[in-house]
Protein backbone atom coordinates (compact mmCIF):
# COMPACT_ATOMS: atom_id res chain seq x y z
CA UNK A 1 0.00 0.00 0.00
CA UNK A 2 1.49 3.16 -1.12
CA UNK A 3 1.43 6.02 1.28
CA UNK A 4 -0.99 8.82 -0.69
CA UNK A 5 0.68 12.26 -1.42
CA UNK A 6 -1.96 13.61 -3.27
CA UNK A 7 -1.84 16.84 -4.82
CA UNK A 8 -2.75 20.05 -2.74
CA UNK A 9 -5.73 22.46 -2.98
CA UNK A 10 -5.14 24.33 -6.28
CA UNK A 11 -7.64 26.22 -7.69
CA UNK A 12 -9.36 24.08 -10.04
CA UNK A 13 -8.43 26.35 -13.19
CA UNK A 14 -5.21 26.91 -12.63
CA UNK A 15 -3.78 23.26 -11.49
CA UNK A 16 -3.99 21.66 -15.17
CA UNK A 17 -2.69 24.66 -16.93
CA UNK A 18 0.68 25.10 -14.43
CA UNK A 19 0.92 21.22 -14.55
CA UNK A 20 1.35 21.38 -18.80
CA UNK A 21 3.79 24.18 -18.27
CA UNK A 22 5.78 22.31 -15.82
CA UNK A 23 5.92 19.15 -17.99
CA UNK A 24 6.37 21.03 -21.47
CA UNK A 25 9.91 22.89 -19.84
CA UNK A 26 10.86 19.07 -18.65
CA UNK A 27 10.37 17.69 -22.17
CA UNK A 28 12.16 21.11 -23.79
CA UNK A 29 15.22 20.86 -21.37
CA UNK A 30 14.88 16.83 -21.54
CA UNK A 31 18.62 16.64 -22.58
CA UNK A 32 20.05 19.50 -20.51
CA UNK A 33 18.16 18.28 -17.36
CA UNK A 34 19.00 14.39 -18.09
CA UNK A 35 23.10 15.64 -18.73
CA UNK A 36 22.64 17.27 -15.06
CA UNK A 37 20.99 14.56 -13.66
CA UNK A 38 23.93 12.02 -14.74
CA UNK A 39 27.05 14.16 -13.59
CA UNK A 40 25.20 14.28 -10.21
CA UNK A 41 25.10 10.27 -10.05
CA UNK A 42 28.35 9.88 -10.77
CA UNK A 43 29.44 12.66 -8.92
CA UNK A 44 27.85 11.27 -5.48
CA UNK A 45 29.20 7.53 -6.54
CA UNK A 46 25.98 6.00 -7.18
CA UNK A 47 25.24 3.08 -9.33
CA UNK A 48 28.99 1.75 -9.46
CA UNK A 49 27.68 -1.52 -10.33
CA UNK A 50 26.46 -0.40 -13.84
CA UNK A 51 28.00 0.87 -16.78
CA UNK A 52 27.36 4.18 -17.94
CA UNK A 53 25.63 3.11 -20.77
CA UNK A 54 23.56 1.29 -18.77
CA UNK A 55 23.26 4.16 -16.73
CA UNK A 56 22.10 6.56 -19.32
CA UNK A 57 19.92 4.00 -20.93
CA UNK A 58 18.27 3.25 -17.50
CA UNK A 59 18.26 7.60 -17.03
CA UNK A 60 16.95 8.27 -20.19
CA UNK A 61 13.88 5.74 -19.34
CA UNK A 62 12.89 6.70 -15.68
CA UNK A 63 12.90 10.38 -17.10
CA UNK A 64 10.44 10.02 -19.54
CA UNK A 65 8.46 7.79 -17.04
CA UNK A 66 8.77 10.90 -14.72
CA UNK A 67 7.44 13.59 -16.65
CA UNK A 68 4.40 10.95 -18.22
CA UNK A 69 3.83 10.19 -14.41
CA UNK A 70 4.00 14.14 -13.65
CA UNK A 71 1.41 14.60 -16.89
CA UNK A 72 -0.63 11.98 -16.47
CA UNK A 73 -1.39 11.92 -12.62
CA UNK A 74 -1.12 8.43 -12.60
CA UNK A 75 1.34 5.89 -11.42
CA UNK A 76 0.06 2.14 -12.61
CA UNK A 77 3.17 2.60 -15.68
CA UNK A 78 5.44 4.13 -13.27
CA UNK A 79 5.18 1.00 -11.07
CA UNK A 80 5.25 -1.53 -13.65
CA UNK A 81 8.68 0.36 -15.13
CA UNK A 82 9.64 0.16 -11.03
CA UNK A 83 9.18 -3.34 -10.83
CA UNK A 84 10.89 -4.10 -14.02
CA UNK A 85 13.91 -2.15 -13.21
CA UNK A 86 14.20 -3.29 -10.02
CA UNK A 87 13.65 -7.20 -11.71
CA UNK A 88 16.79 -5.98 -13.83
CA UNK A 89 19.26 -4.08 -11.34
CA UNK A 90 18.86 -6.19 -8.01
CA UNK A 91 20.63 -9.35 -9.60
CA UNK A 92 23.22 -6.78 -10.19
CA UNK A 93 23.84 -5.51 -6.40
CA UNK A 94 22.25 -2.44 -6.74
CA UNK A 95 21.13 -1.46 -3.45
CA UNK A 96 17.92 0.46 -2.17
CA UNK A 97 19.96 3.46 -0.65
CA UNK A 98 21.64 4.07 -4.50
CA UNK A 99 17.77 3.55 -6.42
CA UNK A 100 15.96 6.18 -3.54
CA UNK A 101 19.56 8.45 -4.10
CA UNK A 102 18.89 8.91 -8.00
CA UNK A 103 15.33 9.49 -7.72
CA UNK A 104 15.81 12.11 -5.16
CA UNK A 105 18.82 13.65 -7.56
CA UNK A 106 16.23 13.99 -10.20
CA UNK A 107 13.85 15.43 -8.37
CA UNK A 108 16.59 18.40 -7.02
CA UNK A 109 17.95 18.68 -10.89
CA UNK A 110 14.29 19.28 -12.01
CA UNK A 111 13.08 21.73 -9.24
CA UNK A 112 16.75 23.94 -9.60
CA UNK A 113 14.90 23.84 -13.23
CA UNK A 114 12.35 24.99 -12.17
CA UNK A 115 13.63 28.28 -9.67
CA UNK A 116 16.05 29.35 -12.96
CA UNK A 117 13.09 29.24 -14.92
CA UNK A 118 10.23 30.75 -12.55
CA UNK A 119 13.02 33.12 -10.49
CA UNK A 120 11.65 36.49 -11.71
CA UNK A 121 7.91 35.69 -10.28
CA UNK A 122 8.30 34.43 -6.90
CA UNK A 123 4.17 34.24 -6.82
CA UNK A 124 4.07 31.78 -10.18
CA UNK A 125 7.20 29.74 -8.95
CA UNK A 126 5.11 28.74 -5.68
CA UNK A 127 2.21 27.94 -7.48
CA UNK A 128 4.32 25.88 -9.54
CA UNK A 129 5.86 24.30 -7.06
CA UNK A 130 2.58 23.40 -5.56
CA UNK A 131 1.91 21.47 -8.36
CA UNK A 132 5.55 19.66 -8.69
CA UNK A 133 6.14 19.03 -4.88
CA UNK A 134 3.31 16.30 -4.62
CA UNK A 135 3.80 14.70 -7.88
CA UNK A 136 7.42 14.25 -7.32
CA UNK A 137 7.06 13.00 -3.50
CA UNK A 138 4.30 10.38 -4.86
CA UNK A 139 6.83 9.63 -7.85
CA UNK A 140 10.27 9.04 -5.66
CA UNK A 141 7.91 6.81 -2.82
CA UNK A 142 6.35 4.88 -5.72
CA UNK A 143 9.94 3.86 -7.32
CA UNK A 144 11.42 3.14 -3.92
CA UNK A 145 8.06 1.06 -2.86
CA UNK A 146 8.52 -0.91 -6.27
CA UNK A 147 12.26 -1.71 -5.52
CA UNK A 148 11.64 -2.31 -1.82
CA UNK A 149 8.80 -4.53 -2.80
CA UNK A 150 10.83 -6.68 -5.62
CA UNK A 151 13.96 -7.25 -3.37
CA UNK A 152 11.60 -8.76 -0.14
CA UNK A 153 9.97 -10.86 -3.13
CA UNK A 154 13.34 -12.22 -3.96
CA UNK A 155 14.19 -12.87 -0.27
CA UNK A 156 11.81 -15.09 0.41
CA UNK A 157 11.96 -16.24 -2.98
CA UNK A 158 15.71 -17.45 -2.05
CA UNK A 159 14.80 -17.99 1.60
CA UNK A 160 12.16 -20.80 -0.01
CA UNK A 161 15.14 -22.69 -2.05
CA UNK A 162 17.29 -22.92 0.49
CA UNK A 163 14.56 -24.13 2.82
CA UNK A 164 13.99 -27.24 0.46
CA UNK A 165 17.90 -27.93 -0.31
CA UNK A 166 18.14 -28.31 3.16
CA UNK A 167 15.88 -30.91 4.01
CA UNK A 168 15.90 -33.53 1.33
CA UNK A 169 14.83 -37.01 2.01
CA UNK A 170 17.14 -39.48 0.77
CA UNK A 171 16.69 -43.30 0.12
CA UNK A 172 20.04 -45.13 0.70
CA UNK A 173 18.69 -48.92 0.62
CA UNK A 174 15.07 -50.60 0.29
CA UNK A 175 12.71 -49.61 3.67
CA UNK A 176 15.33 -47.17 4.70
CA UNK A 177 15.92 -43.33 4.44
CA UNK A 178 18.26 -40.54 5.37
CA UNK A 179 17.67 -37.11 6.84
CA UNK A 180 20.65 -35.09 7.17
CA UNK A 181 19.66 -31.86 8.70
CA UNK A 182 22.21 -28.85 8.57
CA UNK A 183 22.22 -25.47 9.60
CA UNK A 184 19.21 -23.55 11.95
CA UNK A 185 16.55 -25.61 12.83
CA UNK A 186 13.12 -22.58 13.35
CA UNK A 187 9.95 -24.26 14.61
CA UNK A 188 8.83 -23.62 10.80
CA UNK A 189 11.34 -25.31 9.28
CA UNK A 190 10.90 -28.08 12.03
CA UNK A 191 7.54 -28.58 11.17
CA UNK A 192 8.08 -28.65 7.72
CA UNK A 193 10.60 -31.16 8.18
CA UNK A 194 8.50 -33.48 9.85
CA UNK A 195 5.43 -33.50 7.16
CA UNK A 196 8.19 -34.10 4.37
CA UNK A 197 9.31 -36.90 6.48
CA UNK A 198 6.00 -38.27 7.17
CA UNK A 199 5.21 -38.43 3.56
CA UNK A 200 8.30 -39.76 2.43
CA UNK A 201 8.08 -42.78 5.10
CA UNK A 202 4.49 -43.21 3.26
CA UNK A 203 5.91 -42.91 -0.01
CA UNK A 204 8.97 -45.61 0.90
CA UNK A 205 7.73 -47.48 2.55
CA UNK A 206 10.69 -46.72 4.87
CA UNK A 207 10.88 -49.24 8.02
CA UNK A 208 13.75 -47.35 9.21
CA UNK A 209 15.14 -43.49 9.22
CA UNK A 210 18.24 -42.30 10.05
CA UNK A 211 17.61 -38.36 10.56
CA UNK A 212 21.21 -36.81 11.20
CA UNK A 213 21.81 -33.76 13.37
CA UNK A 214 25.48 -33.33 12.81
CA UNK A 215 25.23 -29.98 10.95
CA UNK A 216 22.93 -28.62 13.65
CA UNK A 217 24.92 -26.82 16.28
CA UNK A 218 22.26 -25.57 19.03
CA UNK A 219 18.58 -26.67 19.47
CA UNK A 220 16.09 -25.01 21.58
CA UNK A 221 13.32 -26.27 23.86
CA UNK A 222 10.30 -26.04 21.09
CA UNK A 223 12.61 -27.56 18.12
CA UNK A 224 13.96 -30.48 20.22
CA UNK A 225 10.22 -31.16 21.23
CA UNK A 226 9.46 -30.99 17.75
CA UNK A 227 12.15 -33.84 16.95
CA UNK A 228 10.73 -36.13 19.72
CA UNK A 229 7.30 -35.45 18.28
CA UNK A 230 8.94 -36.68 14.59
CA UNK A 231 9.99 -40.19 16.16
CA UNK A 232 6.64 -40.24 17.14
CA UNK A 233 4.71 -39.75 14.67
CA UNK A 234 6.85 -41.79 12.36
CA UNK A 235 6.12 -44.80 14.72
CA UNK A 236 2.51 -44.60 13.87
CA UNK A 237 3.61 -44.79 10.06
CA UNK A 238 5.36 -48.30 11.05
CA UNK A 239 8.76 -47.14 10.86
CA UNK A 240 11.34 -46.87 13.58
CA UNK A 241 13.52 -43.57 14.18
CA UNK A 242 17.38 -43.37 14.82
CA UNK A 243 19.29 -40.30 15.54
CA UNK A 244 22.54 -39.52 15.18
CA UNK A 245 25.05 -37.09 15.67
CA UNK A 246 23.77 -35.13 18.24
CA UNK A 247 26.74 -32.54 19.85
CA UNK A 248 27.10 -32.60 23.66
CA UNK A 249 25.27 -28.86 23.44
CA UNK A 250 21.93 -30.95 22.21
CA UNK A 251 22.59 -33.82 24.32
CA UNK A 252 22.66 -31.50 27.09
CA UNK A 253 18.63 -30.14 26.38
CA UNK A 254 17.29 -33.08 25.42
CA UNK A 255 18.22 -34.03 28.88
CA UNK A 256 17.06 -31.06 30.27
CA UNK A 257 13.72 -31.03 29.04
CA UNK A 258 13.66 -34.27 29.90
CA UNK A 259 13.00 -36.35 26.81
CA UNK A 260 12.56 -39.97 27.30
CA UNK A 261 15.49 -41.19 25.94
CA UNK A 262 14.29 -45.05 25.98
CA UNK A 263 12.00 -43.55 23.52
CA UNK A 264 14.55 -42.05 21.20
CA UNK A 265 17.12 -44.41 19.32
CA UNK A 266 20.41 -42.94 19.18
CA UNK A 267 23.38 -43.48 18.12
CA UNK A 268 27.14 -41.27 17.74
CA UNK A 269 27.39 -40.19 13.90
CA UNK A 270 26.16 -41.17 10.97
CA UNK A 271 27.81 -44.35 10.35
CA UNK A 272 26.59 -46.18 13.29
CA UNK A 273 23.34 -45.19 12.63
CA UNK A 274 23.55 -46.51 9.21
CA UNK A 275 25.08 -49.69 10.07
CA UNK A 276 22.34 -50.27 12.81
CA UNK A 277 19.81 -49.42 10.67
CA UNK A 278 20.97 -52.01 8.03
CA UNK A 279 21.00 -54.62 10.94
CA UNK A 280 17.33 -53.54 11.26
CA UNK A 281 16.36 -54.32 8.37
CA UNK A 282 18.21 -57.64 8.07
CA UNK A 283 21.24 -56.60 5.97
CA UNK A 284 24.60 -57.94 6.73
CA UNK A 285 27.64 -55.55 4.85
CA UNK A 286 30.27 -58.10 3.70
CA UNK A 287 33.36 -57.90 1.52
CA UNK A 288 33.22 -59.32 -2.03
CA UNK A 289 36.76 -60.39 -1.84
CA UNK A 290 39.37 -61.24 0.77
CA UNK A 291 40.99 -57.24 1.70
CA UNK A 292 44.77 -57.80 0.20
CA UNK B 1 -22.51 -47.71 11.68
CA UNK B 2 -21.49 -51.31 11.73
CA UNK B 3 -17.44 -51.95 11.16
CA UNK B 4 -16.88 -54.50 8.92
CA UNK B 5 -14.36 -57.02 10.54
CA UNK B 6 -13.27 -59.85 8.52
CA UNK B 7 -11.46 -63.36 9.98
CA UNK B 8 -8.53 -64.42 8.27
CA UNK B 9 -6.52 -67.54 9.61
CA UNK B 10 -6.10 -66.53 13.41
CA UNK B 11 -6.31 -62.76 12.52
CA UNK B 12 -9.20 -60.34 12.92
CA UNK B 13 -9.14 -57.58 10.34
CA UNK B 14 -11.36 -54.30 11.24
CA UNK B 15 -11.58 -52.07 8.32
CA UNK B 16 -12.93 -48.22 9.59
CA UNK B 17 -14.57 -46.60 6.92
CA UNK B 18 -15.27 -43.26 7.59
CA UNK B 19 -15.78 -40.71 10.71
CA UNK B 20 -17.00 -43.16 13.90
CA UNK B 21 -19.13 -41.66 16.28
CA UNK B 22 -18.03 -42.22 20.02
CA UNK B 23 -20.54 -45.13 20.14
CA UNK B 24 -19.31 -46.30 17.52
CA UNK B 25 -16.02 -46.63 18.46
CA UNK B 26 -17.36 -48.57 22.10
CA UNK B 27 -19.89 -50.51 19.50
CA UNK B 28 -16.33 -51.56 18.20
CA UNK B 29 -14.74 -52.43 21.21
CA UNK B 30 -17.18 -55.02 22.72
CA UNK B 31 -17.18 -56.58 18.99
CA UNK B 32 -13.42 -57.18 18.85
CA UNK B 33 -13.27 -58.38 21.99
CA UNK B 34 -16.07 -60.66 21.53
CA UNK B 35 -14.90 -61.71 18.47
CA UNK B 36 -10.99 -62.80 19.56
CA UNK B 37 -12.53 -64.44 21.71
CA UNK B 38 -14.87 -66.87 20.29
CA UNK B 39 -12.36 -67.03 17.04
CA UNK B 40 -9.73 -67.44 19.53
CA UNK B 41 -7.82 -64.90 17.20
CA UNK B 42 -4.36 -64.44 17.83
CA UNK B 43 -4.45 -61.17 16.45
CA UNK B 44 -6.50 -58.15 15.38
CA UNK B 45 -5.24 -55.67 12.61
CA UNK B 46 -7.14 -52.20 12.68
CA UNK B 47 -7.25 -50.59 9.44
CA UNK B 48 -7.57 -46.48 10.07
CA UNK B 49 -6.57 -45.84 6.88
CA UNK B 50 -9.91 -44.23 5.89
CA UNK B 51 -10.08 -41.87 9.01
CA UNK B 52 -8.75 -38.13 8.41
CA UNK B 53 -8.56 -37.02 11.79
CA UNK B 54 -8.37 -39.32 15.14
CA UNK B 55 -9.14 -37.41 18.54
CA UNK B 56 -8.15 -38.25 21.70
CA UNK B 57 -11.16 -40.50 22.11
CA UNK B 58 -10.67 -42.44 19.22
CA UNK B 59 -7.22 -42.97 20.23
CA UNK B 60 -7.99 -43.78 23.90
CA UNK B 61 -10.26 -46.23 22.81
CA UNK B 62 -8.12 -48.20 20.43
CA UNK B 63 -5.44 -48.11 22.82
CA UNK B 64 -8.42 -50.12 25.75
CA UNK B 65 -8.87 -52.39 22.52
CA UNK B 66 -5.21 -53.27 22.01
CA UNK B 67 -5.37 -53.38 26.47
CA UNK B 68 -8.21 -55.64 26.44
CA UNK B 69 -6.76 -57.92 23.71
CA UNK B 70 -3.98 -58.40 25.31
CA UNK B 71 -5.34 -59.84 27.81
CA UNK B 72 -6.83 -62.61 25.69
CA UNK B 73 -3.27 -62.83 24.98
CA UNK B 74 -3.47 -61.65 21.01
CA UNK B 75 -1.73 -59.06 19.74
CA UNK B 76 -3.35 -55.61 17.88
CA UNK B 77 -1.97 -53.65 15.48
CA UNK B 78 -2.82 -50.00 13.91
CA UNK B 79 -2.25 -49.76 10.35
CA UNK B 80 -3.04 -47.03 7.83
CA UNK B 81 -2.61 -43.83 9.80
CA UNK B 82 -2.39 -41.23 7.36
CA UNK B 83 0.50 -38.69 7.44
CA UNK B 84 -1.23 -35.83 8.76
CA UNK B 85 -3.30 -37.59 11.08
CA UNK B 86 0.00 -39.39 13.02
CA UNK B 87 1.25 -35.41 12.72
CA UNK B 88 -1.67 -34.10 14.44
CA UNK B 89 -2.05 -36.72 17.32
CA UNK B 90 1.39 -36.39 18.35
CA UNK B 91 0.74 -32.82 19.03
CA UNK B 92 -2.43 -33.18 20.93
CA UNK B 93 0.53 -36.46 22.71
CA UNK B 94 -1.72 -39.05 21.39
CA UNK B 95 1.06 -41.25 20.87
CA UNK B 96 -0.54 -44.93 20.92
CA UNK B 97 1.94 -46.39 23.73
CA UNK B 98 2.19 -50.10 24.18
CA UNK B 99 0.03 -49.99 20.81
CA UNK B 100 2.12 -52.22 17.34
CA UNK B 101 1.71 -50.01 14.76
CA UNK B 102 2.40 -50.19 10.53
CA UNK B 103 2.50 -48.76 7.66
CA UNK B 104 -0.84 -50.70 5.99
CA UNK B 105 -2.59 -53.75 6.08
CA UNK B 106 0.99 -55.74 3.99
CA UNK B 107 3.17 -54.66 6.62
CA UNK B 108 0.63 -55.25 9.37
CA UNK B 109 0.70 -58.68 8.64
CA UNK B 110 4.19 -58.71 8.03
CA UNK B 111 5.15 -57.41 11.30
CA UNK B 112 2.67 -60.18 12.73
CA UNK B 113 4.22 -62.59 11.47
CA UNK B 114 7.21 -61.68 12.32
CA UNK B 115 6.41 -61.44 16.04
CA UNK B 116 4.61 -65.22 16.43
CA UNK B 117 7.71 -66.28 14.57
CA UNK B 118 10.23 -65.10 17.25
CA UNK B 119 7.46 -66.06 19.93
CA UNK B 120 7.93 -69.48 18.42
Amino acid sequence: MEPELGPPELPRNEAPELLRELVAHLRQNRTQLREEWLRRISETRLLTAMTKEEIFAEATSVYDSYVEALETGTFEALQAYARNLSERIIPRGVETHEVIGIVLLLRDVLARSLFAKYQADFEKLNRILDAYEPAANRIANTVAVGFVQERERVIRQQQEAIRELSTPVLQVRERLLILPIIGVIDPQRARQLTEQLLRGIRTNRAKVVVIDITGVAAMDVTVANHLVQTVEASRLLGATVIVTGLSPEIAQTLVTIGVDLGKMNTVGDLQGGIEQAEKLLGYKVVPVAEPR
Amino acid sequence: MEVPILKQGEFLIATIQAALSDADLEHLRLALVQRVVRFRARAVIVDVTAMDVMDSFASRTLREIALMIRLRGAETVIVGIQPEVAFAMVQLGLTLEGVGTALDLEEGLVYLNQKFKALN
